[in-house]
């Protein structure tokens, strides 16, 4: 896990390493290339804005993909997609994750392409969270502070996303498979 | 730890989330429980795959560029930079940069000033040796020379005694230095004339000089002193230790 809780340096120090990874985010909430360099530049000259704001010492990366996730949700797309997001009722549990079922056997075989396909039909608050959680490999307390929830909540919505992800893989595999052995 | 328990878990353990006491109990009981074991292996190929899935978009390269361009900072001569460091407070640097704008005006300030007044003083001896009287008491004795200062001056001075010396003493006139009245007189060594300003410290004069200075201008030699609250001031265009020589012959007489 990278170690992000003691930077210090000038803006373009800390931003650039972080560059490719803010624009993929972005690209994912965004679903268009235009739209995500528009949101990349936009949180970037905001953040170098407020930079005197931004205390040094503290989770710089936190700091700029919060930027990045407000400022999408305030833009036309971000509030399409907020208004099509499934009712967040967050509580603290968590199902149990399945074993060895002939499922998760189905599941361990899935294409790359299929993941993205199934992460690209999440809404965005379960696309967010396990981008943040598995492809930036934030930990728990960085997501808490991007995404501005409690880490109990990043724990339940992360595991609803993650059964949201493997229910839409299922299906397409299962119907998959079906459409192999019926033809 | 039981397999429900474990089960409930499994998300934070591929997250690297669970604590280490409950770690150590996870692993303890995968250890001895195959079912566990694949239910964890494939929870954790499952974020490998999205991870590798999930890093899917790279920005174009003339996009990055135009980023490092709009948010690269203007830079800063390296000397500036090592004067005036990002912590320093505003104001300091503002003062800083007021003390060093007041200092190098002064400094031009006073150049100005010797400047205007060496030019003046150059011009003074020139036009006295261009001049068909060149002084006013014409004598080699400075004891007819210096009481013919007598009541032109608000001041008097010595003269040194030249007889063992190469100077001679030509005579000498009252001439003026900004509004102030002031001794010129006029020596000769060989070929040479050397002119003697002496004027009163709050003439003005002293302020643009050194309390002791030599220094050469336009070929010319001056060096210059304050002695008994009168300044002095010798040019020529003798060489320098001509120069100085008579300097100490009026600086002994003075005493």
């Amino acid at each position: 896990m990278a170690e992000t809780n003691s930077d210090s340096g000038s803006f373009e120090e800390l931003v650039m390493p972080l560059f490719a990874r803010l624009y993929n985010f972005a690209h994912w909430l965004t679903q268009d290339r235009s739209e995500a360099e528009d949101l990349v530049q936009e949180t970037c000259m905001k953040a170098l804005k407020g930079f005197d704001s931004f205390r040094q010492g503290t989770n710089f990366r936190a700091w700029i993909y919060r930027i990045l996730r407000n400022t999408f949700l305030t833009s036309r797309t971000g509030l399409k997609a907020a208004m099509l997001s499934l009712d967040d009722d967050e509580n603290n549990s968590t199902e149990p994750v399945a074993g060895t079922t002939p499922e998760s056997i189905l599941l361990a075989s899935v294409d790359q392409q299929a993941i993205q396909k199934s992460l690209e039909r999440l809404s965005v608050p379960f696309r967010e969270v396990i981008l943040l959680c598995d492809v930036e490999e934030m930990s728990y307390q960085e997501i808490s502070e991007t995404l501005a929830i409690p880490i109990g909540t990043v724990m339940s919505r992360l595991s609803r996303a993650r059964r949201a992800m493997r229910s839409s893989l299922n299906d397409a595999g299962l119907h998959g498979v079906s459409r192999g052995i019926s033809q | 730890m039981t397999c429900d328990e474990l089960r409930s878990r499994l998300e934070p353990y591929v997250d690297s989330e669970l604590p280490a006491d409950e770690l150590a109990r996870f692993e303890t009981h995968l250890r001895g429980c195959a079912s566990c074991s694949a239910g964890a292996l494939s929870v954790l190929q499952m974020k490998l795959k999205t991870r590798a899935a999930g890093s899917r978009y790279t920005p174009a390269p003339d996009f990055r560029l135009r980023m490092e361009q709009s948010i690269r900072p203007t830079r800063r001569p390296a000397w500036l930079t090592g004067w005036f460091t990002g912590n320093t407070p505003k104001f300091a640097t503002a003062a800083a940069f007021a003390a060093l704008l007041l200092v190098a005006t002064l400094i031009w300030t006073i150049r100005t000033e010797r400047d205007h007044a060496f030019t003046e003083l150059a011009d003074m001896h020139v036009a006295t040796l261009a001049s068909a009287n060149p002084v006013d008491v014409v004598s080699t004795d400075r004891h007819t020379v210096k009481p013919w200062f007598a009541g032109k001056l608000p001041f008097t001075f010595n003269l040194p005694e030249l007889q063992n010396s190469e100077f001679a003493l030509d005579g000498g006139r009252v001439t003026y230095f900004e509004h102030n009245s002031g001794a010129q007189l006029l020596f000769t060594l060989r070929k040479h004339s050397l002119s003697v300003f002496i004027f009163r410290e709050q003439s003005g004069i002293s302020s643009v000089f050194p309390v002791t200075s030599t220094f050469t201008k336009l070929a010319f030699h001056v060096e210059t002193w304050s002695e008994g609250g009168l300044r002095y001031v010798v040019i020529s265009d003798a060489p320098a230790s001509d120069v100085h020589s008579l300097s100490v012959l009026l600086k002994n007489a003075a005493h």
